[in-house]
């Protein structure tokens, strides 16, 4: 096996344990109200987070390109209603048509 | 149509859905830690029925869809990625933050779940410049301690 590989199959064992921990440890049993609370600003806090940094960000540079376009097209299939495939394409196409020009 | 959306037409057929917090993940802990594999952002959001209630059905149905396309369109990559060219000639790297802006648009609930949301933006767009990548991401879970106040 190849070093590559068996930096694979550790990380990956590690991601799997890390998944693991948190409903093996806390099982069934319902969190204190607090954290409960917490945790429900999660889904938001971190798909706002993912959405600037995918939006902006190559590597460590914050840049401005055609993925911007591509988002201005999502926001907008997103105000129509549109479903969700049609957002992301949209996204994709406008990025696409941009970068072509 | 989105997670809240859907709790509710369940409620209205009168089939209340939806489990609170983390005892969605109920059961013996081999089958929790193998069902644990299954979240991920996308199947998170998309068993988010609001307030912090999850629909573990819907998080574990959405996590083997999930997985089930990850590994397949690795596998189409990894045999016929060369076929597709550059992936940035089709805007596949706009099509990532599209997909977390609309799984977004349906989890921003009331004035502090979308300050909460704008705070981890604000951090995590802050913070690109001088961490390594995917820190800030991690780091902008920070904004979610506003849930502490009551």
């Amino acid at each position: 096996m190849s070093r590559a590989w068996v930096l694979v199959v550790v990380v990956g064992a590690a991601t799997v344990a890390c998944k693991a921990l948190g409903p093996v440890a806390i099982g069934g049993r319902a969190l204190p109200a607090a954290v409960s609370r917490v945790v429900a600003l999660l889904a938001p806090t971190l798909l706002a987070a993912l959405v600037v940094v995918s939006t902006f960000a190559t590597g460590r540079e914050l840049v401005v390109d055609a993925r911007v376009a591509g988002m201005a097209a999502a926001v907008t299939a997103l105000v129509l209603r549109a479903p969700i495939l049609v957002v992301v394409a949209s996204a994709a196409v406008v990025a696409a048509l941009v970068r072509a020009v | 149509m989105d997670g809240r959306e859907r709790a509710r037409t369940d409620l209205g057929r009168g089939r209340p859905r939806g489990y609170p917090r983390l005892a969605a993940l109920g059961g013996p802990a081999w089958k929790r830690a193998l069902r644990a594999q299954l979240i991920v952002d996308e199947s998170w959001a998309i068993g988010h029925l609001g307030g912090g209630r999850f629909d573990p059905a819907r998080i574990l149905g959405a996590g083997i869809v999930l997985w089930l396309a990850w590994v397949g369109s690795t596998a189409i990559g990894v045999l016929a990625g060369d076929l597709i060219g550059d992936p940035l000639t089709l805007g596949l790297d706009a099509a990532f933050p599209a997909l977390f802006l609309a799984l977004l648009a349906g989890q921003v609930e009331g004035r502090r779940g979308l300050a909460a949301a704008l705070s981890g933006a604000a951090i995590a767009l802050l913070l690109v410049p001088f961490v390594p990548v995917g820190v800030p991401i991690v780091a902008a879970a920070a904004a979610c301690l506003l849930g502490l106040r009551r």
